[in-house]
């Protein structure tokens, strides 16, 4: 038996398939096609929670998405612990673990409901108010002490083994709810042959007519018209049809996210399968038919397990076949409680009474309940339920007050009336309007293009929904240009009668301060904190939010937002549509970080990029750095050295025979064409016409702001052809700096650009022995410093492979940087290691290079520089065209600061004990004895222990720096001040000398 | 995410594969040395930042890679209308963004 409280002749589901869980320990039986909740409550098991502020007992509001109480977790293995699952949506599935949350040390004794007792210091600010003073406590002892009382679940604490997918889709109808009126649109738009796309978030298509028992269409039960309609669709090859997949966001131009759970119903997903997969959808037209969400009776303890929306009720009898109770109170202020009422009754229930708040209200349903038996009261209201873990009891009195009467009951089921669901199309930016009459706000001014159908609209009854969804499917398609569609208009037989309903706190929910008559559940907001906001001076409706949290929570008040407003416009004296609504917002339901960071995480969070050198330095024990995306050879340590140790051996090695470095990295781009060396003019601040084919210059870039943008060796190959080099980093920016100009500024210019970073890669060879080493290998190119001059470059071949031969040097050494096709540059660096090998060549790695560039004072863009650092500030003028008119960042340069006296400047230091290297970043003052805060005149931009120079050097921008050769200044730290030497940029071989030798 | 129309691809595109590129329509002196500081304050430190219509470029980068000139409502996020670099500021705007994107 699958619970006691389940009725074997009502419901859909197939008894015989059982399927066992467990729920804080307990075992229970459920069948195939339950939720977690009507898998509960068919065994009687109401109280399912705690309340997140009061610790209150809570129990199964809904049975569905809009489900603020009943959150659980749902625990598959240790790393698999998921928090904040609502019962109402989860699938029951064989084997299938769930624990209750916010409760210690069990459901039924929680020792923090204590909160609850002490609730007049709770109430609305309660945060606000408290905790503000001591201001330093905040952070350190109420913050976390609050977290850990108040927390919704608890977070799993290991990685995710899931894994997620990602789509991208385009329709030209995209339909979102699959009730009575997203299905009927569909079908109107399918049937004209356009491409459809129709979701649902639940299992089940059929919204609505799972519980509506009097629906009938097409000659068949309402739902199962619903599971043909559905079939037909499915079967279409213009059409998908999505269950359990939820629309959380609708954005600009009708793209719209939606997330399907793929898996989470399953007993044992395989792998192959995703958990849960994203949805991308740009639609032309898209349907909404998101249907309407019942609202509570808003009266004292209305929060009590069995306590329940009427719709909830029908849906776990007419769908699951389960009786929330065995002796039922009705609580309405409309019709369709009566449904429930009804229902119930002819299923074997007792209800007790039906306590209507309206004064005489008259129809059919009301008749048929009155023509069961059913005890009926018009013009009362249930001031309070009676009960703690369980709702034992109503009691009712007329609604102007009067004698009190309470009845025993085991379930109330209340309905103060249905709030169209406007999420979406006002996420959609579209502005909602009040009706007045039917006090609701429905879509007025639509933004985008889509339309709203059915209950969402603000439509009543089945036969309009149908009429009206059919209508707006068939022109969507139209619109989205489809031809007149072929099918026909499914004919509703049947259907229930809406009403209107009330909004805001009925008569059991004060004005007596200490009754708690809950407006949102999950925030435990009463409607006496809303009142005691606008006592307090919050006036708009976004400020009552904020000050009471309601609607703030993980439901974002999908049940209680409409009573809210209603009670703070009362207390206010104002019109609902002046106080305001508050906005909707993305997401609809909760979404994972799974669905949306899908596959993107690990290494595929972001690309790596290797060299083709890579696994030659992997099989010597490089260590690498992060450069960009890049990784780069750090280091290569030997026996156990330390990288200070390596970096010294690498460094005294390049200088003494040669090294062997990486540099594939560096950003290349080519720049051809007629106008090439006019355009080398306009984008660098060198002059380029007269540089001779075979030559290379050191070229400096700048913004037009007249600061350094970017460097780097440039080689004229031909009249028309440069090969530039640019930063590591900077390659992709200087590459769209130069389209920019080329495309927008100088259009007129014949230059083709080219990226080609990746189709060469670089071998520098530097140290007096770098030439023995390379021109064994070389074919067609005169090696010898009259053919082959520093700052040269040829074309030829290496290892038989072609190669553009760089002469030029990055650390002062005679130097060749040797670019060769990626493809052979493993094997080509393998044949210059084993030709280094005969000469003591070292392989050294970015630290090295670092070093032995600062020793030579040659300048890193972007961490000597700052994009604040003119050519002036770097020492770099000399660089700068003088005769040029123009060049991009000439009149930046110009500027009055930019050319004020006493800018900082780039100089070298030394500190005066050679044994201290200064911390990068570190700030000079001029006196160390000033008060603090101390006026800091620079800092250090560079700083190594240099094994050749036998000392620290460093190189730092300093306000007039070069005016102040020699002078002493001084680095405070933490634990001490370091006297540093003002000196000259250039710490070894300041001649030059080696780069010949 | 924005669907973005290249005037040279001639088609929608989505937002991802675009750069905006910031304000169109400011001219970079042929004789830009010779500026005075008032005239190079406006051409490269003063924008408009209105609320509404401003004209802008973009570049498809992940596309065909070109620059090109956008006209969007910074209110409603919407394009009005695109058109190719070099090409002179619109005159007249479409009635209808979204359809002008459209179209
Ligand atoms: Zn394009």
């Amino acid at each position: 038996m699958s619970g006691a409280f389940r009725i074997p002749a009502a419901g859909r589901l197939k008894q015989a398939k059982t399927a066992r869980f467990s729920f804080d320990g307990q075992s229970y039986t459920g069948i195939e096609g339950d939720t977690l909740a009507s898998a509960l409550l068919a065994n009687g098991v109401h109280l399912v929670g705690r309340s997140f502020k009061y610790h209150r007992p809570r129990g199964i509001l809904s049975a569905g998405a809009e489900e603020p109480n009943a959150l659980v977790q749902i625990v598959r293995d240790d790393a698999r612990k998921t928090p904040n699952v609502r019962a109402t949506v989860q699938e029951l599935y064989d084997g299938l673990a769930a624990n209750s949350q916010n409760r210690w040390p069990s459901l039924s004794f929680d020792v923090g409901a204590v909160n609850d007792l002490a609730s007049p210091m709770f109430s609305a600010g309660f945060y606000y108010k408290t905790f503000m003073w001591p201001k330093a406590a905040w952070k350190s002892l109420y913050e976390p002490k609050i977290r850990e009382a108040a927390g919704l679940g608890v977070s799993p604490d290991r990685p995710d083994p899931d894994h997620y997918s990602s789509r991208y889709a385009h329709c030209d109808v995209l339909v979102l709810g699959g009730g009575a009126a997203g299905i009927a649109a569909a079908l109107a738009a399918a049937e004209t042959g356009v491409r459809v796309i129709l979701a649902d978030e639940q299992a089940e298509f059929g919204g609505s007519l799972r519980f509506e028992s009097g629906a009938r269409i097409d000659g068949q039960d309402g739902f199962a018209w619903a599971q043909g309609a559905v079939a037909k669709l499915a079967a279409m090859d213009n059409v998908r049809v999505l269950p359990r997949t939820t629309a959380f966001g609708y954005y600009a131009q009708n793209f719209v996210g939606l997330v399907e759970r793929v898996s989470d119903h399953l007993k044992a997903p395989g792998h192959d399968l995703p958990r849960e997969r994203l949805w991308q959808v740009r639609a032309k037209r898209v349907v909404l038919a998101s249907g309407a969400i019942e609202r509570h009776m808003v009266f004292a303890n209305n929060d009590r397990p069995g306590v329940m929306l009427a719709g909830a009720a029908r849906t776990f009898l007419n769908h699951y076949g389960v009786a929330v109770g065995r002796n039922v109170g009705v609580y309405t202020a409309n019709d369709s409680a009566y449904a429930a009422a009804i229902d119930l009754k002819k299923a074997g229930v007792n209800v007790a009474a039906i306590v209507d708040l309206r004064d005489n209200p008259t129809g059919p349903v009301i008749d048929e309940a009155r023509a069961l038996g059913i005890e009926i009261n018009f013009g009362r209201a249930v001031i309070r339920a009676g009960g703690k873990l369980r709702v034992s009891s109503m009691t009712v009195q007329p609604k102007n007050g009067g004698g009190e009467r309470t009845i025993p009951v085991d379930a109330i089921l209340m309905s103060a009336g249905w709030t169209p669901s406007v999420h979406l199309f006002s996420q959609s930016r579209g502005k909602v309007a009040f009706n007045d009459e039917t006090k609701r706000f429905v879509p007025g001014t639509y933004a985008q293009d889509c339309v709203s159908v059915g209950a969402c609209n603000g439509t009543d009854g089945l036969s309009g929904t149908v009429d009206e969804a059919y209508a707006a499917g068939a022109k969507a398609a139209k619109d989205a240009g489809a031809k007149a569609g072929k099918g026909s208009k499914p004919k509703v037989d049947a259907s229930e009668s809406w009403s209107r309903g009330m909004l805001g706190a009925a008569p059991g929910a004060g004005p007596d301060t200490t009754v708690k008559a809950f407006v949102d559940f999950q925030n435990d907001v009463t409607a006496k904190d809303i009142r005691q906001a606008v006592h307090e001076g919050m006036r708009s409706i976004e400020h009552v939010k904020r000050f009471t949290t309601n609607g703030m929570a993980t439901d974002q008040g999908k049940t209680s937002n409409m009573h809210g407003l209603a009670i703070a416009a009362e207390t206010l004296g104002k019109p609902i549509p002046e106080v305001g609504l508050t906005t909707f917002r993305a997401p609809y339901t909760p979404v994972t970080f799974g669905s949306i960071v899908s596959h993107a995480r690990g290494p595929l969070f972001d690309p790596t990029r290797k060299t083709a050198i890579h696994p030659w330095a992997e099989r010597q024990g490089a260590v690498f750095e992060d450069v960009g995306q890049w990784k780069r050879a750090w280091y290569f340590p030997k026996g156990g050295e330390d990288m200070h140790a390596a970096v010294d051996r690498e460094c005294v090695g390049v200088r003494t025979n040669a090294g062997l470095f990486d540099a594939s990295t560096l950003g290349k781009i080519e720049v051809v064409g007629p106008d090439a060396a006019k355009f080398m003019e306009l984008l660098y601040t060198n002059p380029w016409e007269k540089l001779e084919p075979g030559r290379c210059r050191y070229g400096i870039m700048l913004r037009e702001d007249g600061f350094i943008y970017d460097d780097g060796v440039v080689g004229r190959l031909a009249p028309d052809r440069f090969h530039v080099t640019t930063t590591t980093g900077g390659a992709p920016r200087v590459m769209n700096h130069m389209e920019d100009y080329l495309q927008t500024e100088f259009p007129h210019l014949n230059v083709w650009l080219t990226s080609i970073t990746e189709q060469w890669a670089v071998i520098a060879v530097q140290g007096p022995k770098s030439r023995d080493i390379i021109a064994p290998l070389v074919e067609g190119i005169d090696m010898s410093d009259e053919a082959l001059p520093h700052m040269s470059v040829r074309e030829g071949k290496i290892c038989g492979v072609p190669t553009r031969l760089f002469r030029m040097s990055f650390t002062g050494e005679r130097g060749f940087e040797v670019n060769v096709p990626a493809d052979y540059g493993q094997a080509v660096w393998e044949a210059l290691w084993a030709e280094g090998q005969k000469h003591g060549a070292v392989a050294y790695g970015t630290e090295a290079m670092h070093v032995l560039r600062a020793e030579k004072g040659y300048i890193i863009v972007g961490q000597d520089t700052d994009g604040t650092v003119t050519p002036n500030d770097a020492g770099l003028d000399w660089a700068v065209g003088k005769k040029k008119t123009d060049f991009v960042g000439i009149r930046g340069m110009m500027r009055p600061d930019l050319v004020a006296k006493g800018r900082k400047q780039l100089v070298g230091l030394k500190t005066k004990d050679p044994k201290v290297v200064l911390e990068e970043g570190a700030q000079i003052v001029e006196d160390p004895r000033q008060p603090i805060p101390m006026k800091m005149i620079g800092h250090v931009t560079s700083s190594y222990w240099s094994q050749n120079c036998g000392r620290s050097i460093a190189l730092a921008l300093v306000a007039g720096g070069r005016d102040r050769m020699g002078d002493t200044l001084y680095v405070p730290m933490p634990d001490g001040v370091i006297e540093v030497e003002v000196t000259g940029m250039v710490f070894f071989d300041e001649t030059g000398g080696r780069l010949n030798g | 995410m924005l669907l973005i129309r290249c005037p040279y691809c001639e088609e929608e595109r989505p937002e991802l594969e675009f750069r905006n590129a910031g304000e169109a329509h400011i001219a970079r002196s042929g004789n830009i040395a010779g500026e005075s500081d008032d005239d190079f304050e406006k051409f490269f430190f003063i924008r408009s930042n209105p609320k509404g219509i401003i004209y802008e470029r973009w570049r498809h980068i992940h596309g065909c890679a070109r620059f090109f000139n956008a006209v969007r409502d910074t209110v409603t996020d919407k394009f009005v209308m695109t058109y190719k670099a070099g090409e002179p500021k619109p005159s007249k705007l479409p009635k209808n963004g979204n359809e002008g994107v459209a179209k």
